[in-house]
């Protein structure tokens, strides 16, 4: 009876048991072993001991990199989750077509990575576009945006305020949940609206805001798609298939993310075995954002809540 | 999606025509505030339909709005490059992976969220951990080892790993499945329905705006993914999705941007139709189950 219940556990688990060994564990373990060696597509893999791991002090793409994925994790999240809560405080204030708006500014959160970057690009084009055009009428002179090193990751900023539409609902959920009779007590003590946002909703969706820091963190180190894209297309090569690789990084370098150097490095130089010494790094950085979304998050305890 | 925006009660009561006055004022700050956003949201995909419907030559200058209207460019983009081919991959790609998906995580969802059994929460870490997991980590061993199979250069890789379950989807479920009370299952296994008849006939039908939920996100990841197939089909141009493909309209001399514009808004349109459609269907699910999400 035991073993027939086992069994029938089993049968709902195998696929995703399987899943897990064959493409996370297999492949995680396979990382840390080739990491130690030096081939590439052609050849069997040597061993070369910590050389990988030498070799990531003194890369200065590599660096750059890291300079590049530390300041998205620095400006871009937080910009990001500060304008979600504002923009979740401004639609629950508003009673007329709150659900028009709720559909717009979560619409561009569903575009294609790649289309809405295309459309970004081309919107903020330095010559041409149509944004800098309409400063030119106001007197200002637009930044050359996509094409300058200053302003290069500014902009995929602004991309990602656009695509804001995710974690906007999810603190929208959260706004809405907070209980009226807090805000009540609140104001019959007199608070007005900005002691009832920073001692009421804030420390209520405190937690909303500990996990979108980290889901975004996460995602900021994976972050690709877009900053490959904005590129290759900035760099008048317009090209999102084979051959992109040749336009990352674009202009000078300053949207070479973590991931596209480590793509570049595989796949373009066929350095294999550094490849995996980087992706080890990137997988030690994930894993301790994880570990502190899970000792803090109730959400994520295996236990039923 | 259902929920009515409340707006917080009422905290100062109207008493004079100052506080009206305030309170008027502060309705029409918040509402301009709102449409001045929203025409912001909205300006991307209006420019792009625009420049979509111009002549290649007016694409490059910085006009606005077209001289003359050619949505005949919607037709072109089909007949210039292998769009039609792109579109089918992509669909293959999405519609596959989200039915795959579904099949192998649905079971495992519900065994972590309703069975009880040793190493159930090892399991759930497990799970989390790889959600979490950057994509790039992998990258390289995975690639080679569909390199050997000799599959690379085709949309297998990116489509047979959904039959061994989606992290992120597992975790949507399961999160989705704890919602339903167990006094349902219990009076099923009463009644002597085994552990996979009471998923099918119990719980599948009480779980479908979850199960709609995580097909969404699945057909969406798929639909939008860049990173998978740029890895895995760069190689060969037969097998390119949509977004491999969106940006390969170069005339003689230069970019012929009024494609590239017209193909992106294609890659866009499906996402918004499937949207709207879905969330019509996502809140009956909500409603018919009685179910709060």
């Amino acid at each position: 009876m035991r073993l027939r219940r086992n069994l029938t556990t089993l049968s709902f688990l195998a696929p995703a048991l399987i899943g897990i060994a064959v493409f996370f564990v297999y492949p995680l373990l396979s990382a840390v072993y080739f990491s130690f060696t030096k081939f590439d597509l052609l050849t069997v893999p040597q061993w070369v001991g910590l050389a990988n791991y030498r070799r990531m002090a003194d890369d200065p793409y590599l660096l750059q990199s890291i300079r590049n994925t530390l300041w998205m994790v620095v400006v871009f999240v937080p910009v990001r989750i500060i304008s979600a809560i504002g923009l979740s405080m401004l639609l629950t204030q508003i009673k007329r077509g709150a659900g028009f708006f709720r559909t717009i500014f979560y619409l561009p959160a569903l575009a294609p990575p790649v289309a809405a970057t295309i459309a970004f690009v081309y919107l903020l084009k330095p010559g041409t576009g149509p944004v800098n055009t309409f400063l030119g009428h106001l007197g200002i002179e637009g930044p050359l945006w996509f094409n300058s090193p200053e302003w290069s990751k500014p902009s995929l900023v602004l991309l990602g305020l656009w695509g804001i539409g995710d974690i906007m609902i999810i603190f929208l959920a959260a706004v809405l949940g907070v209980s009226p009779s807090l805000y009540e007590a609140a104001s019959l003590d007199g608070a007005n609206a900005w002691h009832r946002f920073r001692y009421v909703t804030l420390p209520s969706i405190r937690p909303v805001i500990l996990f979108a820091t980290v889901t975004g963190v996460i995602y900021t180190l994976q972050y690709f798609d877009q900053a490959a894209v904005a590129g290759s297309i900035a760099s008048g090569q317009a090209v999102t298939g084979a051959g992109i690789s040749s336009s990352f990084g674009f202009p000078e370098g300053s949207t070479f993310t973590y991931p596209l150097w480590l793509y570049t490095v595989g796949f373009r130089y066929n350095a294999l075995g550094y490849a995996n010494a980087m992706a080890v790094a990137l997988f030690v950085v994930a894993l301790a954002v994880t570990v502190i979304l899970l000792r803090r998050s109730k959400a994520f305890s295996g236990e039923d809540q | 999606m259902t929920t009515l925006l409340e707006r917080p009660p009422r905290t100062v009561a109207p008493t004079d025509r100052q506080v009206r006055r305030q309170n008027r004022l502060a309705w029409i700050a918040r509402h301009s505030l709102a449409i001045v956003l929203a025409i912001m949201f909205l300006t991307p995909v209006g420019y792009l339909l625009l420049i979509s419907v111009m002549t290649s030559d007016q694409a490059l200058t910085s006009d606005y709005w077209p001289n003359t209207w050619h949505f005949d460019n919607y037709v072109r983009v089909f007949q210039v490059t292998p769009l039609p081919r792109y579109l089918l991959n992509t669909v293959i790609y999405a519609v596959l992976a989200t039915a795959f998906m579904l099949l192998s995580s649905v079971p495992a969802a519900y065994a972590l969220a309703k069975l009880r059994f040793r190493g159930r929460n090892a399991m759930f870490l497990a799970v989390i951990c790889v959600m979490m997991l950057p994509p790039q980590v992998v990258t390289v061993p995975l690639y080679l080892m569909w390199a050997r199979y000799g599959l690379t250069g085709s949309l297998t890789p990116l489509i047979v790993p959904m039959l061994f379950g989606d992290a992120f989807c597992i975790f949507l479920l399961r999160q989705f499945l704890l919602t339903i009370p167990s006094d349902y299952l219990d009076a099923a296994r009463v009644d002597g329905c085994g552990e996979w008849r009471t998923l099918i006939r119990v719980v599948l039908p009480m779980a479908r705006p979850g199960i709609a939920a995580a097909g969404l996100f699945q057909f969406f990841y798929a639909w939008n993914d860049y990173y998978g197939p740029l890895l895995y089909t760069s190689e060969n141009e037969r097998s390119w999705t949509l977004s491999l493909g969106l940006a390969s309209f170069h005339g003689v001399h230069h970019v012929d941007w009024n494609l590239v514009t017209a193909a992106t808004v294609l890659a866009m349109a499906p996402i918004v139709v499937v949207f709207f459609f879905a969330q019509k269907a996502f809140v009956q699910g909500v409603t018919l189950t009685g179910v709060k999400g």
